[in-house]
């Protein structure tokens, strides 16, 4: 921090380089999908909690879902809550 | 789990960061000011507006992690927790993004006054980032409000248009059209303020600027290199390096939370030689 002069100096053309990666990145998503981010997300976590109720007692509060985009990969983790097992109806299976 | 002060209630105050222009630093005031809320503690949620030009997330750093959006839940197609994007910084902050695909006509007066109403049972403050323009999207970020941020810059046309804001404010918001004995306090934030050409005469001066508009002064806050560095790597610019306009939104903050902050002249002084050998003192 004794050198900030310095060291706010060199770290600056890295800052643009991030802005640059960022928005690559961001673009590249929103082009391909035709400028459309995923509209099935909200049906699809219907489904998801329509089928999951056929064996288990959630509620909507307990289906969460998180997407995280990165260079290589996206992902799209999907958190179920289970209920206690008590609660719990027996699976068919 | 997050709110460790459990007995209080939320406070539930909602502020509006509206302009009328567009580039004044709405969003980036936006960012910097829930930040600087959160870090003080105070459960914030701040609101993207501005339907088809969604831009908070970038500056928030949070692009990569939208899933649902304020429209989805407007709709119903999400709830409100499922939209909510907590900051990977800060346990009190979350964000609120818009949709970047639907137009503004998909937020309806019901559907904003529903999800505001929600977050008011979780939240202190709820910060509603205005799109430019007085249409329907800045009409609605402002409706509700309990305080409004005007920003402006010292220059003609950004004036203009925030005396035209500060004017809906007064008359087409809810606090208005229903009389409430309050009515939307509105405060300006001066923005890419410029003291070196203020001495040349170049820019007019704050004074100038609030003897025209006649409300109160939130802060002010300098031109920056530190703004475009802080877009860049997707920071509030509070939480990114010290910098002077950082330091003038930790003021306009605390002003916000209701403390007496003196008002200063922040200006990025460019450390001199000497200064850079033994370091500054900031």
């Amino acid at each position: 921090m004794s050198l900030f002069g310095f060291s706010l100096k060199a770290r600056r053309p890295k800052s643009a380089q991030t802005a640059k990666d960022r928005l690559q990145l961001l673009l590249a998503h929103e082009r391909s999908a035709g400028s459309e981010t995923p509209d099935y997300l909200p049906q699809l976590q219907y489904d998801l909690i329509a089928v999951i109720r056929k064996y288990m007692n959630v509620s909507d509060d307990d289906v969460e879902i998180k997407m995280e985009r990165d260079d290589d990969v996206s992902s799209l983790e999907i958190n179920i809550e289970m209920p206690a097992t008590s609660k719990a109806r027996p699976a068919k299976r | 789990m997050t709110t460790q002060l459990k007995d209080k209630p939320p406070l539930g105050k909602i502020i509006v960061i509206t302009s009328g222009k567009g580039g004044v630093g709405k969003t980036t005031s936006a960012a910097a000011i829930s930040a600087g809320l959160a870090k003080l503690g105070h459960k914030t949620v701040v609101i993207d507006f501005d339907v088809g030009l969604r831009n908070l997330d970038m500056i928030m750093g949070c692009e990569r992690r939208v899933v649902f959006d304020f429209i989805n839940v407007i709709q119903g197609d999400a709830r409100l927790k499922q939209a909510l994007i907590k900051d990977k910084r800060l346990e009190t902050l979350f964000v609120l993004p818009t949709s970047q695909t639907r137009d503004k006509d998909a937020l309806t007066k019901e559907g904003v006054e529903a999800v505001l109403n929600e977050l008011k049972e979780e939240f202190d403050y709820i910060i509603c980032d205005s799109p430019a323009g007085i249409e329907r999207g800045a009409q609605l970020a402002m409706y509700f409000a309990d305080e409004a941020v005007v920003v402006t810059n010292p220059e003609v046309s950004s004036v203009r248009d925030s005396d035209r804001v500060l004017g809906l404010l007064a008359s087409k918001t809810h606090r208005a059209e229903k009389g409430a004995s309050e009515p939307v306090r509105p405060r300006v934030l001066i923005t890419r303020h410029d003291q070196g050409r203020i001495d040349k005469g170049e820019m007019m001066t704050v004074e100038d600027v609030l003897e025209i508009l006649a409300v109160p002064l939130l802060g002010i806050v300098p031109e920056s290199q530190a703004v475009l560095r802080a877009s860049n790597v997707g920071v509030p610019v509070i939480l990114d390096e010290p910098s002077a306009a950082g330091k003038a939104y930790e003021d306009a903050v605390a002003r916000l939370t209701g403390e007496d902050v003196e008002m200063k002249i922040e200006s990025e002084k460019r450390p001199g030689f000497i200064q850079r050998i033994f370091g500054r003192s900031a």
